[in-house]
C-alpha cells in the first residue's frame, strides 16, 4: 500500500506528472461537457471523424517542420469540423460517406508524408503516440498546461453563459430557429470547440481514442439520470473521476494513459449501464 | 384584426416550388387548418411563414412581431431518448424573450407553471420528457409553444401519431386556445375533425383552396374528398 502512494508521490513530485495531471482533467472536462450536446445531436461521428483529420493535419505540420504544430493542426481541424457539420445538415449530399472519405484520406495521407519525408528516425513510434496517445505521461509541456487551461475557462464560460441555448438547439433545432435563435452560429461555435479539444487532447490520449474521451462520460450519465442538467453534471464528473483515476493507474501500472483512461470510461459506462436496469426495473414493478 | 397577409407567395425548397398563387389574410381568433395530400407543401408553407424558409415568390406582411407566433413543430428523432424534465422542455420556450440574459427569471417560471395548468398537465413538471406517453409529449411541446407566443400558434400535425381519445382531446385543448383569443393554423390530415372545428380551409392543392367552413363544403373539393376517401382521411404522416 505505501509502495503505491511512494509512486504516485514520486510522479506528482516531477512537474511532468502534475502537468498531466492537470491536462487531463481539464481536457476532460470540457470534452464531456460537449458530448452531451453531441451524442444527442447524433454527431457523435463527427468527433471521430475530426480526431483522423487533425492527425493527418499534425502529419503535414511534422514535415513542413513548423516550430508550433498548433499553428496548423487547430485551423486545418477547425475547417474540418465546420465542413462536416454543414453537410451532415445538407440532405443533398450524403454527410456520412463524406466523413468516412475524409477521415481515411488525412490518415493515408499523414502515414504516407511521414514515411516519404523521413523527418525522424522513429516513425512508427511517433504514428502509434499520435494515435494512441504517448505511452508515458512525460511528453507535455508547459504551453500544453497553458493552451488547456485556458480552453477550458473559454468552454466553461461558454457553457454556462449561453447553457439555456444550447438546451433549446440540441432538443430542438427547428423551434430554436423559429423562435429567433441563430441555430447556425451556435453549431459552429460547437464545431470549433470540439477541434480545439480534439487537437489538444490528441497529445494525451491520441488522435483514436480522443472520441471516447467525448462520447463516454456522456452515454454513461444518460443511462441514468433524466434532466438535460443532471445529465451534464454528472456526465462532467464522471469524466473528471475516469481520467484522474486513469491516470493515476497508468503511473502505477505502467500503462499507456490514453487506453488506461478509456478503459476505465468503458468500465464506468458498464456499471452505469447496468444501475440504469436496475432502476428502470424498480420502477416498472 | 388582420395579422398576416399573404399575397401571391409561392413556397418550396432549393429554389424547386412545391405550392403556389397562395392568397390568404390571417385574422385575430381564425382556426385555419391546412389540409392536402403528403408532399403538397403544407409543412413547408408553415416553415416558410415562421421565417425558417424564404418565399420563392410573393410576400408575406406581418402585421404583428415574429415574437408572437409560437410553433408546434412535428417530433423528431432526437427527442425520442433526450434526458430532459418537462419543466425544462417547457421554459425552453422562453428563449426569444431571453436575448442576451442567460438565465430564465422567477415570473417566466410561474407561467411555464400556468401554461401546464392550462392544458392540464401541472402534474408533469418534475417528469420525464421521454418517458411520457405521445398525448403527453404534445402538451408539452404546446406548452412550449404557449411561452414563446400568445397570439398566433402554428401546429405542424400535433394528432400525429397518438390514439382516438388523446387526439379528441388534444382537438379539445386547441379548440380552447382558440375560444381563449389565440389564432390558430394546423396542419393535419384528418378533414373531417378539421371541418368541425375550424373557422378557416386551406387546401394544399394546385391551385389552392382559402375559405371559410362553409365556402368549402360547397366546392368541389369537398365533393371529391367526402365520397373517395372514407372516414374523411388524405394522406399519412407528412415529413418534408
Amino acid at each position: 500500500m505505501n509502495n503505491i502512494f511512494e509512486t504516485i508521490g514520486y510522479y506528482l513530485s516531477l512537474p511532468m506528472g502534475r502537468y498531466a495531471l492537470i491536462v487531463g482533467v481539464l481536457i476532460a472536462l470540457c470534452a464531456s461537457l460537449l458530448g452531451v450536446t453531441l451524442v444527442l445531436k447524433r454527431f457523435s461521428f463527427i468527433g471521430d471523424g475530426l480526431s483522423h483529420t487533425a492527425f493527418g493535419a499534425l502529419a503535414v505540420a511534422t514535415v513542413t517542420g513548423l516550430t508550433n504544430n498548433y499553428i496548423l493542426v487547430l485551423p486545418l481541424t477547425i475547417l474540418s469540423a465546420i465542413i462536416l457539420l454543414k453537410t451532415s445538415q445538407n440532405k443533398k449530399i450524403n454527410g456520412d460517406a463524406l466523413i468516412a472519405i475524409l477521415s481515411v484520406s488525412a490518415l493515408a495521407i499523414g502515414y504516407l508524408l511521414l514515411n516519404v519525408f523521413h523527418v525522424s528516425s522513429n516513425v512508427s513510434g511517433d504514428v502509434c503516440s499520435t494515435l494512441f496517445g504517448s505511452y508515458s505521461i512525460l511528453t507535455l509541456s508547459i504551453s500544453d498546461v497553458w493552451i488547456s487551461i485556458i480552453l477550458s475557462v473559454c468552454v466553461i464560460t461558454f457553457f454556462t453563459l449561453f447553457y439555456n441555448k444550447i438546451f433549446a438547439v440540441t432538443f430542438d433545432e427547428n423551434f430554436a430557429k423559429a423562435s429567433g435563435t441563430k441555430t447556425e452560429w451556435y453549431n459552429i461555435i460547437i464545431a470549433t470547440i470540439i477541434a480545439v479539444v480534439i487537437v489538444v487532447a490528441m497529445n494525451l490520449v491520441g488522435s483514436l481514442l480522443v472520441s471516447a474521451l467525448i462520447i463516454f462520460p456522456a452515454l454513461s450519465a444518460m443511462r441514468v439520470y433524466k434532466s438535460f442538467l443532471s445529465v451534464t453534471i454528472c456526465s462532467g464528473i464522471i469524466s473528471v473521476v475516469c481520467t484522474f483515476v486513469g491516470i493515476l493507474s497508468s503511473m502505477l501500472l505502467s500503462t499507456p494513459v490514453g487506453a488506461t483512461i478509456i478503459v476505465i470510461d468503458i468500465l464506468c459506462f458498464f456499471a452505469f449501464y447496468i444501475i440504469g436496469l436496475a432502476l428502470r426495473g424498480k420502477s416498472e414493478v | 384584426m388582420n395579422l398576416i397577409k399573404v399575397k401571391n407567395l409561392s413556397v418550396g425548397y432549393d429554389k424547386k416550388i412545391v405550392l403556389e398563387n397562395l392568397n390568404f389574410d390571417i385574422n385575430e381568433k381564425d382556426y385555419i387548418c391546412i389540409v392536402g395530400e403528403n408532399g403538397t407543401g403544407k409543412s413547408t408553407l408553415i416553415k416558410t411563414i415562421l421565417g425558417l424558409l424564404s418565399p420563392i415568390k410573393g410576400t408575406i406582411e406581418y402585421n404583428i412581431s415574429r415574437n408572437e407566433i409560437g410553433y408546434l413543430p412535428q417530433q423528431t428523432s432526437v427527442q425520442k431518448d433526450f434526458p430532459a424534465t418537462v419543466m425544462e422542455v417547457v421554459m425552453s420556450g422562453f428563449q426569444n424573450r431571453c436575448k442576451f440574459r442567460p438565465f430564465y427569471n422567477k415570473e417566466e417560471k410561474q407561467e411555464a407553471r400556468t401554461n401546464l395548468a392550462k392544458l392540464n398537465i401541472a402534474n408533469l413538471e418534475k417528469q420525464c420528457y421521454r418517458e411520457l406517453s405521445g398525448g403527453q409529449q404534445q402538451r408539452v411541446l404546446l406548452a412550449r409553444a404557449l411561452c414563446s407566443a400568445q397570439k398566433i400558434l402554428l401546429l405542424d400535425e400535433p394528432i400525429t401519431g397518438l390514439d382516438p381519445l388523446a387526439t379528441q382531446e388534444m382537438y379539445a385543448l386547441i379548440k380552447g386556445l382558440n375560444q381563449s383569443g389565440i389564432t390558430i393554423i394546423m396542419i393535419s390530415h384528418d378533414i373531417k375533425c378539421a371541418l368541425k372545428d375550424a373557422s378557416h380551409i386551406l387546401f394544399a392543392t394546385n391551385p389552392p383552396f382559402y375559405g371559410t367552413k362553409t365556402e368549402y363544403e360547397k366546392s368541389d373539393l369537398h365533393k371529391k374528398y367526402n365520397t373517395h376517401h372514407v372516414g374523411g382521411h388524405i394522406g399519412g404522416h407528412d415529413d418534408e
